[in-house]
This record gives structure tokens, C-alpha cells and sequence, in this order.
């Protein structure tokens, strides 16, 4: 099966399915995420939200259906391949996953030196500066990241993400395990370099503020397919028993 | 890595054809499909380590900072252990050649053992415990904060940054470290020889390798290149391959220790069936 992404589509999935072993992750998926848009993914812990992210960027390969990302078709590309079409994308993983036997510095230059190789050493380090501007950590450049906070590890991680200026950003949990005051700090980040870059991102989270605060779009999953899609607005009118147990926080407010 | 092929299916293929299939052998088929897709990853992941070995944009700085890791993290121990083998080798001797009125051979008897066995079995040994542990514990940990996942959207090919460089370090390193072991075994030999004799070092050296030649050197030398390959390689595959929770690094760094313990051995084993056949 192939799906095709339109002029306004970056990522277009269609009838996505995946299983480990007996276990059905992923059991019908379709969607697509348009240019410049933030796109939610909401569900309970389990219902395949991660593998999905994954899936995209074939860190796990899908079992059937279609995921077109960028006009490639994910599932059929060939090793050199793959390593172009991940080059414009970005996955910020759910534990950072900074490199720990590498410097904060070490771990920005690192996808710099293989994804953009035409930059010589003063274009790397004006990149590595900026990007640490970007996330407001300018100070910690000599640190190891087990020096660092949870919340500066997700920032830094943040920052090697969007160092290679991707066109796509697939965001893990991002808000997970964080104080309120740094998930939101973390939240208004996705929103500044959605701004500032014009990426299209597909954010995972059950962090209902994060929610509100980037969401351009929600799509909840429920066992391993789409329940609903719709806007915030939509998604906190909404009457339906399930949606208003992720949504009723606000409402006790 | 391919999944097995869940119970379920093979009950419903079994239903198909109108076959009795007892729970009990369902399982017992269930292990043995997992057993060969393991096998198979094992070959895939051998495939693709050589393939990557001989592929352009070879990581350079990756491999001599493991050789470095490899190399000099484990000179002190290989020094100290070397060193009481051939002592111990010496003064276990001593007593054994002494009733034979052979004392004179024990500088010979002493270095053809430490060159042939136990310079380089002792040191794949000591380095299948400190490098292959670390290799598993270290990707394995990789692995489940997912950094090896964050080198494959970085474009970097995880098994050429992280499995190449520590596999041909650790075949290169074991060598060097063996011939040191060895090295410093005789030293320990000639300190043992002079506890209860007297012996010059030069006469020493001169009586050990007075029945060495050079077919005890070459498959002593050769083998120690495949106990390094296979240290790395098990160190890495147990690594590389572990589950995604915390007890897989565990497990990882437990499991490469003793297969490739064993697997020295066994090479070991092969190693001298060869060598007796061809000489």
C-alpha cells in the first residue's frame, strides 16, 4: 500500500500496524501531520504512542500499511537512504538520550560533524553556541551530562535535536519527570522553535499543560488506533466519557 | 532484530491442517524457533560487523581511544597476573623436576607453557571478564537510555561508531597484552627459579628459550588475534542486543563474560587441534 504526502502534508500514514509477538501495539493507524503544524499525540501509557514515533523515523519497523514521510516511503528505503531522509529529521527521545561519555559540547558537535560535514570548525562552534542559546543554557558547554539537571538534560538534548536545523521534530515524553515550572519552560521551547524554524512536530505527552500550550491539533489514541482527532477546543467540549478523563484537570480548575 | 514466531500461529496453522499438536510441543517448538532466529541474528550481526569492518570512513579516533581503554586500563592487571603465573608455575614445578634430577629444564618447561597456554588463555581470560563486561554493560546501557537510537537518527551508523572500533581494538589489544603477559610470566619464572637456586637472567632467558621455536610462537601468537575478536564480539552482541529495561545490563554484562569465557576455551580447544594436525 502507498500513500503519497501532499504539498501541505509532510507525514502521511495510513493503515500502520504493529505487533511484538502476541502483543498488537499498533493496531490501525492513519493520520498525517501538515508544514509548520504541532501535532499532539494523546493516549495512555501503553496504546503505542512511542512506537508509533519510532516507527517513523524506523527505529522499529512497521509489520503493514504505509508511512510516507517527506514523499519517501519509510518502510521500503534502503540503508543510504534512510540515512538521508533522517538527516531532516529530529527525535527528542524521552530520556534525553545525551551521549554520557561525551561532553555537553561533544554531544551537539557529534550529529553536526556527520549530518552537516560542508561546515568547517568556526561555523560548528557559532551552531553548537546558538543552539545552546536557543534552549537558554549557554554556561554548561565543558560540563558531562551526568553534571546536569534532568530539565537542562532535556534542553541540551533538545538542542542537539534542532543543531542539524530539521524540517521534521518528533518529540518522546517530552514534559515526563519534569517539575511544572520546567515543563512549561520546556512546553513554550517547542512553541519558540516551531516559531523560529518552521518545523512541523509530532509531540507525544500525556502532560495535559503541555497540551495546551502547543497543540495545533490532538489525535488520541485508544488500543492501538485513532480514537478521536480535533482541536484543543474540540477536545475540552468534548462529552465523551474517555477524552474527558485526560481533560478534566482543567476543568477542576 | 526479527521477533519468533508467537504460539498462537502456530496453533492456528496447526488447526488449519487438522493437526494435534500437544501445548507442551507447541512450546517446545516455540523454543527452537527462538533459538534459530537467535542464531541467525548472531550471523546477521557477524555479517554486518565484517561488512562495516571493511566499509569507507573508518572511526579512527573510536578505535584508538578503545585500544587505548583496552590496552592501557588493563596493563596493571595483566602485569601483576602475568608475573604470578610464572612464579607460581615455577615453584609448582620445581619440586616435580627435581626428583627427576631435571631442574635445569624447568626455565624451558616454564616458557613453553606460558607461550603456547598460559600466557595467552590466562590473558583472554582475565580480558573476557574486565573488557567483555564492560563492552556488554556499556552499549547495554546505551541501549536501554536509548543512545543507540539517538546515533541512528544522528545518521551514524551505530555498528561502525560503536561495535567496529571496540571489535578490531579488542583483537588487536588482546595480542599485545599477551606477548606482555608472557613476558613478564618468565620474569616471575626467573624470581621463582632464584627463591631456592641461583640462576643469571641472561642464563635464564638463554636456557627458556633454548627448546622454544618459532611453530610455538606462530599458533600461540595467531589464536590470541581470535580470542580478541571474540572477547569483542561477544562484549558487543550481548551489549548491543540487550532488552530495554535496567536488568538487561545486568544480564548483557553477565552473559558476555561467560560466552566469551567460553568461547576462549573453545577457540583454544580448536586452536590446538589445528596445530597438532599440522605439526
Amino acid at each position: 500500500m502507498e500513500t503519497t504526502t501532499t504539498n501541505k502534508q509532510v507525514i502521511s500514514i495510513k493503515n500502520l500496524k504493529k505487533s511484538f509477538g502476541d502483543l498488537h501495539v499498533l493496531t490501525d493507524i492513519t493520520l498525517h501531520l501538515n508544514k509548520e503544524e504541532n501535532l499532539v499525540i494523546l493516549g495512555k501509557s501503553g496504546t503505542g504512542k512511542s512506537v508509533l514515533i519510532k516507527c517513523i523515523a524506523r527505529l522499529l519497523k512497521a509489520d503493514e500499511g504505509s508511512i510516507n514521510l517527506l514523499g519517501e516511503e519509510v518502510n521500503d528505503l534502503k540503508n543510504e537512504e534512510l540515512e538521508a531522509i533522517r538527516k531532516k529529521i529530529g527525535f527528542l527521545f524521552q530520556s534525553g538520550a545525551l551521549y554520557d561519555s561525551m561532553t555537553v559540547k561533544e554531544n551537539l558537535e557529534f550529529p553536526l560533524r556527520r549530518i552537516r560535514k560542508e561546515l568547517n570548525e568556526t561555523e560548528i562552534e557559532a551552531k553548537v553556541k546558538e543552539a545552546l542559546e536557543n534552549v537558554g543554557l549557554e554556561d554548561v558547554l565543558n560540563k558531562m551530562p551526568s553534571e546536569l539537571s534532568g530539565g537542562m538534560k532535556k534542553r541540551i538534548s533538545l538542542a542537539r535535536t534542532i543543531i542539524v536545523d530539521p524540517e521534521i521534530m518528533l518529540y518522546d515524553e517530552p514534559t515526563t519527570g519534569l517539575d511544572p515550572v520546567t515543563a512549561e519552560e520546556i512546553s513554550e521551547l517547542i512553541n519558540s522553535i516551531q516559531k523560529k524554524y518552521k518545523t512541523a512536530s509530532i509531540i507525544i505527552t500525556h502532560d495535559m499543560e503541555c497540551v495546551r500550550t502547543v497543540a495545533d491539533r490532538i489525535i488520541m489514541l485508544k488500543e492501538g488506533s485513532v480514537y478521536k482527532e480535533g482541536s484543543l477546543k474540540e477536545f475540552e467540549d468534548s462529552t465523551d466519557p474517555y477524552i474527558i478523563s485526560f481533560f478534566k484537570t482543567k476543568k477542576q480548575n | 532484530m526479527k521477533q519468533s514466531i508467537p504460539i498462537n500461529k502456530i496453533k492456528s496453522y496447526a488447526i488449519d491442517r487438522s493437526l494435534k499438536v500437544s501445548d507442551s510441543s507447541i512450546k517446545q517448538s516455540s523454543k527452537f524457533n527462538l533459538f534459530l532466529v537467535n542464531t541467525a541474528n548472531v550471523f546477521l550481526f557477524l555479517g554486518k560487523v565484517f561488512k562495516n569492518t571493511f566499509s569507507k570512513n573508518f572511526e579512527f579516533k573510536e578505535f584508538i581511544k578503545h585500544c587505548f581503554q583496552i590496552g592501557n586500563k588493563s596493563f596493571g592487571l595483566i602485569s601483576v597476573t602475568g608475573t604470578i603465573i610464572g612464579l607460581v608455575l615455577t615453584i609448582q614445578s620445581r619440586p616435580v623436576l627435581l626428583k627427576f634430577g631435571a631442574v635445569n629444564m624447568l626455565p624451558n618447561m616454564v616458557a613453553i607453557s606460558l607461550i603456547r597456554e598460559m600466557g595467552p588463555v590466562i590473558t583472554a581470560l582475565i580480558c573476557a571478564g574486565k573488557i567483555g563486561s564492560s563492552m556488554g554493560a556499556e552499549l547495554g546501557s546505551m541501549r536501554v537510555t536509548e543512545q543507540i537510537d539517538a546515533l541512528e537518527v544522528s545518521s551514524a551508523n551505530p555498528i561502525k561508531y560503536l561495535i567496529v572500533p571496540r571489535v578490531l581494538a579488542a583483537t588487536l589489544m588482546i595480542p599485545l597484552l599477551s606477548i606482555f603477559a608472557v613476558s613478564l610470566g618468565l620474569l616471575g619464572s626467573w624470581l621463582g627459579t632464584n627463591i631456592k637456586g641461583d640462576l643469571s637472567f641472561t642464563l635464564f632467558i638463554t636456557q627458556a628459550f633454548s627448546k622454544v621455536e618459532f611453530i610455538d610462537l606462530i599458533p600461540a601468537i595467531i589464536k590470541t588475534f581470535f580470542f580478541g575478536a571474540v572477547i569483542g564480539l561477544v562484549g558487543c552482541y550481548k551489549g548491543y542486543t540487550a532488552g530495554r529495561g535496567t536488568e538487561s545490563v545486568g544480564i548483557a554484562a553477565n552473559t558476555a563474560v561467560v560466552t566469551a569465557s567460553f568461547l576462549v576455551i573453545l577457540v583454544d580447544l580448536i586452536a590446538v587441534q589445528i596445530t597438532d594436525l599440522l605439526l
